[in-house]
């Protein structure tokens, strides 16, 4: 698994991670400084005297300049230190700590709900092309990929919390504490946030399974005898994992940036929340850390992709 | 072309015994394509046999029909949207007849097919090793260790050096002439009966093309499995085949022994086709060539279908065409066939 042409690999997608981290977390940070607001004039409370609001910049370090400003934050982010929320005074990585879980918990669960649903659903349409279930497949794909999540987050929790009373309509539990409660009040932000995911990884899946199949390599798999079970679950498969995986890892970045909206429907003290937060306070210290976070997460998921790929494809190597 | 070659090197023919049951014979066997509401006939009542341990070249240009004849022997062809007629009776039984199980049962263990890209008959994914195995595990219960040392075997005998280590590359590690070689191993490791081989060597460089054919036809030697040659490759046919039978149009014009076949051909078309040949000794001037095209499978003409383009046309030939005996073993589809002087490759 772990040979030395995979760990060069390793090595270099780390080499090549730091640049998107540093121009990510600039970018984030100049638009923080772009838009109109200022932190100081918050912190000073109502009233406040120009002085005051001085002393404030002074005190922050808020009247040097942008690139010193973004150099120190950038020095110590480097040595594990995420500074403080200007707001609260929390340490940024206390707060981290604690909204994190929440959010990878409810992105791992909706991905788990995307493969669980979207594999069998893409299996089936791809089994049978052009027949009534290939088409009814089709038909959910479609619906999938056009209601929103949060609108049909609003949904679920008017029929499966308010209506039946099956589960919790907001807020989280930590799965450390209560792991049940926890996974109750997860599943139907998941399941919202898996709508799109379900539709995508059964509508790709369809059509790879589809084209491998009609193939001259399964037309060679007929020759030799081998029944249809055999070819699609040993051979198809194994040859379209590649392409699975490929939306599986898009998939998984894009729901830890639509998360956000979800969280605010369900009122999950994650990521989410934290940022939003942060940025209508211009708590750049905030901001700044979770995009580093998110950058570093995104990061190791590709590269873990990457590795995967090589694993199931041997033509890719190196 | 496997090189140029004027004089083909006749090897001694075994003459088949009257007696001696075919061991596939195909009667009348017309296929056609579900094509918007109705069908597009690809091939007419096709009629062969062939003796067990028989080489038989099937030759004609592209789109006459020679690949998916090959194809549905094993009936591979997609069920929802080809249409076969017609009976092929393999020892005896009906394959167009037998349920998906039973075919199952007949395709790789009776009837083996090699293809003309060996890179994408393959499966990328499993070592060359799996997929040798596995063709023969389908068929005989036997545990990995054993379908492994078989493979090896299989690979030793289709002259792959370093069989042990080759057998866990994928097919990707390999040049095209080692990945066909993977093909024919994998083809035979259950011991066919017959082996359908379309256009084997159409992908490969030509100095690979020499030693694949050179395989094929020792092996047949070797082992007693016969063997349908799909090429247009005339030269191929020539070294490997006992036997050639000629298709036009979706039809079987001419099925003769190869080497009467190759000095005095009696149809039309196939001396057309045997003069086309580049050769050695025309070093120069117009390769000969057929005038016209083959008419489209939704236009066919009644009667001859090569009469358009058929320099010894005449009124008669828009009569319908059965296959007649010309001399011992040899049929052709042309009434003429008896009158007409026509020119070979040898001469």
């Amino acid at each position: 698994m772990l040979n030395s042409s995979r760990l060069r690999i390793i090595g270099r997608r780390l080499l090549q991670a730091i640049p998107v981290v540093v121009l990510s977390t600039f970018i984030v940070f100049g638009l923080l400084k772009l838009v109109p607001g200022d932190v100081a004039v918050t912190l000073a409370g109502d009233n406040a005297s120009d002085q005051r609001i001085a002393e404030i910049r002074e005190l922050y370090g808020l009247n040097q300049p942008f690139f010193l400003q973004y150099g120190s934050w950038l020095w110590k982010a480097a040595h594990g230190d995420l500074s403080s929320s200007l707001i609260s005074n929390e340490a940024v990585l206390t707060s981290i700590q604690r909204c994190l879980p929440h959010t990878l918990l409810i992105v791992a669960l909706a991905l788990f709900t995307a493969m669980l649903i979207g594999i069998p659903l893409g299996i089936a349409a791809a089994t049978k092309p052009g027949s009534w279930i290939d088409g009814f497949v089709m038909a959910i794909a479609s619906l999938g990929v056009a209601v929103p999540n949060f609108w049909l987050g609003m949904l679920l929790v008017a029929f499966f919390s308010l209506q039946l009373n099956w589960l919790p309509a907001t807020g989280a539990v930590s799965l450390m504490k209560d792991p049940w409660a926890s996974l109750s009040h997860a599943i139907l932000p998941a399941v919202a946030l898996a709508s799109g995911g379900i539709a995508e990884v059964a509508r790709q899946l369809r059509s790879s399974l589809v084209e491998i199949l009609s193939s001259q390599q399964v037309r060679t798999l007929h020759a030799k005898g081998l029944p249809p079970s055999a070819i699609l679950w040993r051979h198809g498969l194994k040859n379209v994992s590649v392409n699975l995986l490929t939306v599986v890892s898009l998939l998984a970045n894009r729901m830890l940036a639509a998360t956000v909206v979800v969280e605010a429907v369900f009122a999950i003290p994650g990521m989410g929340g934290l940022i939003v937060n942060g940025a209508m306070n211009r708590d750049f210290p905030v901001v700044q850390g979770v995009v580093f976070t998110m950058v570093l997460i995104v990061v190791t998921l590709n590269l873990l992709t990457d590795i995967l790929y090589s694993v199931l494809d041997p033509r890719i190597s190196s | 072309m496997t090189g140029a070659i004027d004089i083909p090197v006749a090897h001694a023919a075994p003459r088949i015994e009257a007696s001696q049951p075919p061991l596939l014979e195909v009667r009348d066997l017309s296929l056609s394509f579900a094509a918007g509401r109705g069908a597009l006939p690809i091939t007419r009542k096709v009629s062969f046999s062939i003796a067990p341990g028989e080489r038989v070249g099937l030759v004609g240009e592209s789109g006459c029909g020679k690949t998916v004849t090959g194809l549905s022997l094993l009936r591979l062809l997609p069920a929802q949207s080809a249409r076969i007629q017609g009976d092929i009776l393999f020892n005896g039984t009906n394959l167009a007849t037998l349920s998906p199980r039973q075919m199952r049962a007949v395709r790789g263990r009776e009837i083996a097919m090699i293809f003309q890209e060996p890179m994408s008959a393959l499966d990328p994914v499993f070592t060359v090793g799996d997929q040798i195995s596995e063709a023969y595990r389908i068929h005989f219960p036997v545990s990995r260790a054993e379908g492994r040392a078989r493979s090896i075997d299989a690979l030793r005998e289709v002259g792959i050096p370093a069989p042990e280590r080759r057998c866990d590359e994928y097919p990707h590690q390999l040049s095209g002439g080692m990945r066909q070689r993977v093909m024919i191993a994998m083809a035979l490791i259950c011991k066919p009966k017959l082996l359908v081989a379309d256009e084997p060597t159409t992908a490969l460089d030509v100095t690979v093309q020499a030693q694949i054919t050179d395989l094929l036809r020792s092996l047949s030697e070797r082992t007693g499995t016969a063997l349908i040659f799909i090429t247009h490759d005339l030269g191929v046919v020539a070294e490997t085949c006992t036997r050639m039978i000629t298709m036009y149009a979706g039809e079987v014009v001419e099925d003769a022994p190869v080497d009467d076949v190759l000095m005095r051909p009696r149809h039309p078309y196939t001396s057309g086709l045997l003069r086309s040949r580049p050769g050695l000794s025309q070093r120069r001037g117009v390769l000969a060539s057929i005038p016209g095209r083959v008419p489209s499978p939704s236009a066919m003409p009644p009667g001859c279908r090569f009469r358009a383009r058929c320099p010894h046309a005449m009124a008669g030939c828009e009569q319908d065409q059965p296959m007649i005996g010309v001399e011992a073993s040899r049929t052709v589809r042309c009434w003429r066939a008896p009158d007409l002087e026509l020119q070979g490759a040898v001469t």
